[in-house]
């Protein structure tokens, strides 16, 4: 099978683009649920940003690293999501700011 | 052919992601979610990762966003929430993180064109050597990976309780 | 002889079992196990004692393991037994076990039965590690160990505060002389790279001439360790004090075996010491003094266990005399029969103590001889050895030591003479004590009510008493330099007024204290009445170091009491916290603010990456 040959900027620019939108999901949103969301898409970026060095190269370390971040992406859906609920029951709420006060 | 079909769903990921961030509607987000990393699974597939692109499709698409839409479910986030969205998301609270956030990106893409880094090789790497590598020299992480989920196994299961640090309420 | 590692391994294991029980079991097991184990130490040492002198060696080395390994500094914790450390270990497990009996009994009423015989046995561990330690080391862990025993025993009925200042008042005290023995044993180690004992002694004798000032120095501060122990002047006024503690604690640590580890280190170092003229003038000063000293003032105490503290003390004083003037051996048999007959006369007057519901008063007692006729005749026989009257083992002992210091180089005739005045006064003060505690009128009705637990021990010491020195001490001849107990002549002018003396004291002391002089009048008098309680305060030593050492300490703590070294630290901390106060103003609690913290971060690290 064969592949195309890309230039690895672009890709790379497409990662940076994909990192920085989450990063204003992450900013701007107060709902948890997109909160998580955006934080997604970052790891998402970041893996693609490995694929895509792992490629250059021709290697399968990219594609280990990638696994790694779904790895981690899992661990901390699964328990943000529960937290997301704790949330829910305690503020009646799903605003991030209502954690505020636990901040010390 | 093949190259325009990476602008192209670069694109569609671009798009739908925007999307994602912008929507009121949870359910609406996720799928948009759901659209934006197909379309980077593609992306990974053109980049000669075939394994990887599985992934992305059977664990993000399919399980991580299955559990969010979950969650979103059982919160029953409907039409009262898409209202406090709106309220929440006034227009002007995007220019600030747009401006910090785009300096950041006009960084990251100096960064990038300087270091020229070329082209892809064209070659596919698949699931074979990933997994020769996989349980090969990056074993110990492998193993540390385990432990995480592990952890999150617990985690989870622990603040999922109905009453989580209310012992009186749990008994009653 | 692989069995002279169990030897301290059996009292450690009764240490640990009542330990880790903390008083559950019950009282009879307590006893098996306290007394039993140092019982089954002293069957160890014998049959040990017995293979090592079928052997004929001269020393035995038991390697047990090696305690730690850095860079060439290897101490290992090995057991050595010679001659010395024989007769050591012999007198420890034996008289030890034969007070832990007495103590089964005597101390059957007390809170704090198991706790107390779990200490007596961690005593008599750290004691044999003492005295079979083969390295110096090993020595200062038993050392220390014994220390510790003795602040826990001393303090064992420490609902009363005395008692708890008093054991820290032997703990303190003790330690100043602790911190002149380490000093010494670092230089020891510093000039010869071991702490291996025989094999630093060895050295000492290739590498120093006679009278090398090094030597000498060295020998001073191990010397000031064993004045702290051996409560020796200038560091004896912990020994009175440390009366509080139990009786048969006072019998086993403060008389028989604790107090004389001085000497015993001191015998133990002697090559040092025979290189160092000097620093043998000075034990024999130290020995000297204290002899004096604390036999006047044992003559005008009231409370009898005083009388006997004093009294060890002006006996070890004698020890010490020894071996400045040369009388290694006798110095040792010394020890030996000491830790006979004051074993005894502590446990005698520990039974008449507990049959007067603990009265310790002596003058509250009196005319007891008929009524508690077993402690009578201990206390008596006791007496009698420690007055030295011919025949009794206290006689053989401190008759050679006498004997010898005539000979010594610097002024043996003097030394002799008042050695031998001491001897007196010794007599003295001992027919003053049974004088008054057994005769007279009785002033408080007895109820005696010991065991054969107690009154066992009290008849087995008595033979011991008298007989104990007949046999003279062998094993030691190997060790020490004098190689052993030298013949005497018992007809010369000097071994008769040697003799003549303590049996003059008792007939002076029967003229004086039997009431055919009128005493009140001596007492009354300005110069009785001054010199009386001078002699009681123990010759105002207390109040001495209580002005010169207490008070400026106390008067530079209340003048130090905002504490200026901590000025500075305290001014760090307060910097510290308002740091924090500023920098915990970004802790807003907010997610989102933290985020957009990091992306900014995440912007100027990449200005540094493009612009650098």
């Amino acid at each position: 099978m064969t592949v195309p040959v890309i230039p690895i900027e672009h890709v790379l620019a497409l990662a940076a683009a994909l990192f920085v939108m989450g990063l204003v999901g992450v900013l701007v949103r107060r709902n948890v649920i997109f909160l998580l969301m955006s934080l997604e898409i970052m790891m998402n970026a970041c893996g693609l940003a490995f694929i895509a060095a792992g490629a250059k190269w021709g290697q399968p370390d990219g594609q280990i690293m990638f696994m790694l971040i779904l790895a981690l992406a899992a661990a901390e859906v699964a328990v943000a999501l529960g937290l997301v609920l704790q949330l829910e029951r305690r503020f009646d709420s799903l605003d991030i700011d209502t954690a505020g006060e636990m901040s010390g | 052919m093949a190259l325009a079909l990476f602008y192209i769903a670069a694109a569609v990921a671009l798009a739908s992601t925007v999307l994602v961030i912008t929507r009121r509607n949870a359910a609406h987000a996720l799928i948009y979610l759901v659209v934006s990393l197909l379309s980077i699974a593609v992306i990974f597939f053109l980049l000669g990762a075939p394994f990887a692109a599985a992934l992305e499709i059977v664990i993000y698409a399919g399980a991580i966003v299955v559990l969010f839409l979950f969650v979103v479910m059982m919160l029953n986030l409907g039409r009262r929430s898409a209202e406090r969205e709106r309220l929440w998301l006034r227009p002007g609270m995007w220019i600030g993180p747009a401006i910090l956030v785009g300096v950041l990106l006009l960084e990251m893409l100096y960064v990038i064109v300087l270091d020229a880094p070329g082209t892809t090789r064209g070659a596919v790497v698949g699931p074979k050597e990933v997994g020769t590598a996989l349980f090969g020299p990056y074993l110990l992480a492998v193993e540390l990976a385990a432990m995480l989920l592990l952890a999150a196994l617990i985690g989870a299961y622990h603040l999922g309780r109905r009453y989580l640090g209310d012992r009186r309420e749990e008994l009653s | 002889m692989d069995l002279l590692m169990l030897v301290p391994l059996a009292p450690l294991a009764g240490a640990l079992i009542l330990l880790l029980t903390e008083g559950r079991l019950d009282k009879r097991i307590v006893g098996v196990v306290g007394a039993g184990s140092v019982g089954l130490a002293a069957v160890f040492a014998f049959v040990v004692g017995l293979e090592f002198q079928r052997s004929g060696l001269a020393s035995h080395t038991y390697a047990m393991w090696t305690w730690m390994e850095v860079g060439g500094f290897a101490p290992a914790i090995r057991l050595y037994l010679d001659g010395l450390s024989l007769v050591m270990m012999g007198v420890i497990t034996g008289v030890g076990f034969l007070i832990h009996l007495y103590a089964t009994g005597y101390m059957w009423d007390e809170e704090g039965y198991s706790r107390f015989f779990a200490y007596m046995n961690l005593f008599v561990f750290a004691m044999l590690m003492l005295v079979l330690g083969d390295n110096l080391l090993v020595l200062f862990l038993g050392w220390e160990g014994v220390g510790l025993c003795s602040y826990l025993l001393i303090g064992f009925f420490h609902t009363e505060p005395e008692n708890g200042y008093a054991a820290r008042k032997a703990f303190v005290v003790t330690r100043v002389g602790d911190t002149a023995m380490l000093l010494g044993l670092f230089l020891l180690f510093r000039e010869f790279g071991t702490i291996d004992i025989s094999a630093a002694m060895a050295g000492a004798q290739e590498a120093w001439p006679e009278g090398s000032s090094t030597a000498t120095l060295i020998a001073l501060l191990l010397l000031g360790g064993a004045v702290g122990k051996s409560a020796q002047v200038p560091l004896q006024t912990w020994l009175p004090d440390a009366m509080a503690g139990p009786t048969p604690v006072s019998a086993l640590i403060h008389a028989a075996t604790m107090v004389t580890a001085g000497v015993y280190l001191i015998a133990r170092t002697h090559d040092l010491f025979l290189l160092s003229p000097e620093a043998r003038f000075v034990v024999v000063c130290v020995g000297l003094v204290t002899l004096f000293i604390s036999a006047f003032t044992a003559l005008v105490q009231r409370d009898i266990k005083r009388v006997l503290a004093y009294s060890t003390m002006s006996q070890i004083g004698y020890m010490f005399f020894a071996l400045g003037v040369g009388a290694w051996s006798a110095a040792i048999f010394h020890l030996m029969t000491h830790a006979f007959f004051k074993a005894l006369l502590f446990l005698a007057s520990g039974s008449v103590i507990l049959a007067l519901h603990h009265e310790q008063d002596m003058f509250r007692m009196g005319g007891l001889w008929r009524k508690m006729p077993l402690a009578f005749w201990s206390m008596l026989i006791g007496s009698l050895a420690l007055a030295a009257l011919p025949l009794t083992s206290g006689f053989y002992s401190k008759d050679a030591i006498l004997l010898t210091s005539f000979d010594y180089a610097w002024g043996g005739p003097f030394f002799w003479a008042a050695a031998a005045a001491a001897a007196f006064v010794t007599a003295l003060y001992t027919t003053r004590m049974m004088l008054i505690t057994f005769f007279g009128e009785s002033k408080t009705e007895p109820h005696d009510h010991s065991g054969i637990n107690m009154k066992g021990p009290l008849v087995v010491l008595a033979a011991l008493a008298v007989g104990g020195g007949w046999f003279g001490l062998s094993p030691v001849g190997s060790v020490l330099p004098d190689g052993g107990l030298s013949a005497q002549d018992h007809t010369s002018a000097v071994a008769l007024a040697t003799m003549a003396a303590p049996i003059l004291g008792i007939l002076v002391g029967l003229l004086f204290f039997s009431g055919r002089v009128d005493r009140e009048r001596l007492a009354n008098s300005r110069v009785g009445d001054v010199l009386g309680r001078f002699w009681f305060g123990g010759w105002g030593f207390d109040r001495l170091y209580d002005r010169l050492f207490v008070a400026p300490f106390v008067w530079l703590a209340r003048v130090n009491k905002p504490d200026a070294v901590d000025f500075v630290y305290r001014g760090t901390v307060v910097v510290m916290r308002r740091l924090h106060q500023v920098v915990a103003l970004t802790q807003t609690g907010r997610l989102r603010w933290y985020a957009v913290n990091m992306a900014v971060g995440l912007a100027v690290v990449f200005l540094l990456a493009g612009v650098l």
